[in-house]
C-alpha cells in the first residue's frame, strides 16, 4: 500500500477478512463499519454460532438463570458481512493474501485480522478425557452439556484446577447444592493470577462455602466403569475420590495451529504483534496487512516495561479489537497503540473480585483498604517501587483510583493514607506468586489521558 | 432482546436490579448477574435500566439492526 489513494481504495472497496467470530471479531467488524469501511467484510468462525458472550457460561448459565444458547452478543451497527460459520481456517498464504478454510474453500484479503482466541486445554490423557462425565468449559456447547449434567444431580463434582473458571464452576455447583471437590496443584486457588496472599482468601471462601478444597494436589488419573462412565479420580497423595463428574479447568491453549508454516510469528504462546496490533512474521518483521486482537495476541505494553502481554480478558478483546480495526484502515500517522490497562472480574461464592493492572508482575502486596479476614478489601501490588496492579474483593469502587495510580506510575507502597486502612495494611508483604516474572530494568513509561484517541506515551528515564 | 453488561465498568450501583428485576439481579453485595437474553416484554424496563446505569455499562441491541435475517446455516449474508 502506498499513498493516500491506495488507503482510500482500501476503505472504499478493499477486502477485509476476520478469522475468529467471537467477541473480538465482532467488535472489530463493528468498528470497521463505524469508521467508514465500505468494502467487503468476511467473518470466519469455527463454531456454528454467531458471536456470543462467554463470561455468563460459568456463572448465570451453570446456575440455570440463563440459557447457554441465548448469550449472543448484541449488535450495535449493521455489519453487511459475509459470515462463514462452522468452518475453521486451516491455513494462511501470506504472499498471496489468502486464507484457506478446512472445507477447502479459500478467501482472499487485502487486510486480515486474526481473532482466533483460545480453547480449553483438554485433559492430557485422551482415553480418560473421552469418559462420560469429563467436561471442559469454554464454548456454549460445553456449557449446555455441563449444565444438563449438573441439573441431573450428580453425587459429586470434581473440579480440576482452581483458576477463575474452575473456581466459578465450583461456586455454581455449591450454589446448586452439589458436593464439590476442587483439586489444585498450587498452594491456593487463584494463586497464579493473584498470588498466595490473596489466594489464601480465595481458599477460605471456598471452604466457607463447603468446597472440599485440596491444594498441592494433582489428579493423576480418571477411572471409568465398564460402560465408559467416570466413577473415580485418583490423586497424587495416593487417595481417590468417587465422582461422576469432573470438570477440567486447566487453562487455555491458543488457537494458532492453523498458522503453522505460514511464516507468521505464531506459536503456542500466541501471535506476537506490535502495540498497533500488526502481527510479526517469523523473521521478527512486522507485517502491514495482518493484524491480531484478543486472547490470541501477545503485544508489548508500554506501562509494563514493554513486556509482551497475553491477556485472556473480556475487556482486552473489546479494546484491542477496536484499536486493530481502526489501525487496519488508517494511515501510519493515524494509528493508535493498544494501551488498555488490563482489567478483569470474577464472581464467585457471592464475592465480586475485580482487578486492574498486572498482579502477576507484583513483588509485594499491601492491603490498602478493608481486611483480608472480612473477605472485603483492596490489595495493591508493587513492582520496582511502582503501583503495578490492584485487586478488590467486594470493593469495586476503589479500583478506578488505583487504575490512575498504575497509569501514572505512582510510588509503591502508597505514600498517602487511605480510607479504612487497617493495621494489617500498614506494611507490604511478598505477594507470593509461585513463579515470579524476572524484572528488567529500563525506562519507565506512564500513560496519560482517558480516551484511546488522546492517550500519549511519556518517557521517564530509568531510575538506575 | 440481547444485552451485555461491561462488568469492568459495573460498580454495583444496582440501579438496573431495581428497574428491571426480572433481568438484572445482585448476587451477593456487589456482583451482578443478568440474563443476556431478556424477554421482549422486558424491553421497556431494560432500556430504562440501561439509561439509568450511572457508569453506562449496559449495552442493549439496537432493534433496527437486529440480525434477524442472519442464516442459521453455515454461512449467510446480512
Amino acid at each position: 500500500m502506498s499513498g493516500d489513494g491506495a488507503l482510500e481504495r482500501l476503505r472504499r472497496e478493499g477486502r477485509i477478512v476476520i478469522v475468529g467470530a467471537s467477541l473480538a471479531g465482532l467488535r472489530a467488524a463493528e468498528t470497521l463499519r463505524k469508521e467508514g469501511f465500505t468494502g467487503s467484510l468476511t467473518l470466519i468462525g469455527d463454531e456454528p454460532h454467531e458471536p456470543y458472550d462467554r463470561p455468563p457460561l460459568s456463572k448465570q448459565v451453570l446456575l440455570g438463570h440463563a440459557s447457554a444458547d441465548r448469550t449472543e452478543l448484541p449488535r450495535r451497527h449493521g455489519l453487511d458481512a459475509q459470515w462463514r460459520l462452522g468452518v475453521a481456517a486451516a491455513g494462511l498464504d501470506m504472499a498471496a493474501g489468502r486464507v484457506r478454510l478446512d472445507d477447502g474453500d479459500e478467501v482472499e484479503y487485502d487486510r486480515l485480522l486474526i481473532t482466533t482466541g483460545v480453547r480449553a486445554r483438554p485433559w492430557p490423557h485422551p482415553a480418560e478425557a473421552e469418559l462420560d462425565g469429563v467436561f471442559v468449559l469454554r464454548t456454549r456447547d460445553d456449557a449446555a452439556r455441563l449444565q444438563r449434567r449438573l441439573a441431573a444431580s450428580p453425587r459429586r463434582v470434581l473440579v480440576i484446577g482452581a483458576g477463575f473458571t474452575g473456581s466459578e464452576i465450583a461456586s455454581a455447583c455449591r450454589e446448586r447444592g452439589l458436593p464439590v471437590t476442587v483439586a489444585e496443584r498450587g498452594a491456593a486457588p487463584l494463586v497464579g493470577a493473584l498470588g498466595g496472599v490473596i489466594g489464601q482468601v480465595a481458599a477460605e471462601l471456598q471452604r466457607a462455602h463447603g468446597v472440599d478444597l485440596r491444594c498441592g494436589i494433582m489428579v493423576t488419573g480418571l477411572e471409568g466403569d465398564s460402560a465408559g462412565r467416570l466413577r473415580r479420580a485418583h490423586l497424587s497423595d495416593g487417595t481417590s475420590i468417587d465422582t461422576d463428574v469432573a470438570v477440567v479447568s486447566l487453562g487455555a491453549t491458543r488457537n494458532t495451529e492453523w498458522l503453522a508454516g505460514s511464516g507468521l510469528g505464531a506459536g503456542p504462546r500466541g501471535i506476537a504483534c506490535d502495540a498497533g496490533c500488526r502481527a510479526f512474521d517469523v523473521r521478527g518483521i512486522v507485517t502491514d496487512d495482518i493484524f491480531v486482537a484478543g486472547d490470541v495476541a501477545r503485544s508489548p505494553h508500554a506501562l509494563f516495561g514493554y513486556q509482551f502481554l497475553s491477556l485472556e480478558h473480556w475487556g482486552n478483546a473489546v479494546a484491542q479489537a477496536a484499536t486493530a480495526a481502526h489501525n487496519m484502515i488508517s494511515s501510519s500517522s493515524e494509528r493508535r497503540p493498544h494501551l488498555w490497562v488490563p482489567a478483569f472480574w470474577s464472581s464467585q461464592f457471592g464475592v465480586n473480585i475485580k482487578s486492574v493492572g498486572v498482579p502477576s508482575l507484583g513483588e509485594e502486596v499491601i492491603v490498602a483498604q478493608g481486611s483480608l479476614a472480612d473477605h472485603r478489601f483492596t490489595g495493591v501490588y508493587g513492582y520496582q517501587g511502582r503501583v503495578i496492579a490492584a485487586v478488590s474483593f467486594d470493593q469495586t469502587k476503589w479500583l478506578e483510583f488505583y487504575q490512575r495510580q498504575i497509569e501514572s506510575g505512582a510510588p509503591f507502597p502508597p505514600e498517602y493514607s487511605s480510607v479504612d486502612r487497617r493495621t494489617e495494611g500498614l506494611r507490604p508483604v511478598p505477594a507470593d506468586f509461585p513463579d515470579p516474572s524476572l524484572p528488567t530494568h529500563g525506562p519507565t513509561v506512564t500513560v496519560s489521558g482517558y480516551s484511546p484517541t488522546d492517550q500519549r506515551i511519556t518517557f521517564t528515564p530509568g531510575r538506575g | 432482546m440481547r444485552l451485555v453488561v461491561d462488568l469492568n465498568r459495573c460498580q454495583g450501583y444496582a440501579q438496573c436490579a431495581f428497574l428491571a428485576p426480572d433481568v438484572f439481579a445482585m448476587h451477593g453485595e456487589e456482583s451482578l448477574l443478568y440474563n443476556p437474553h431478556a424477554e421482549e416484554a422486558q424491553r421497556e424496563q431494560v432500556l430504562r435500566a440501561a439509561t439509568a446505569c450511572p457508569v453506562q455499562a449496559i449495552l442493549v441491541e439496537d432493534t433496527d439492526e437486529a440480525p434477524a435475517t442472519m442464516g442459521e446455516g453455515l454461512s449467510g449474508v446480512r
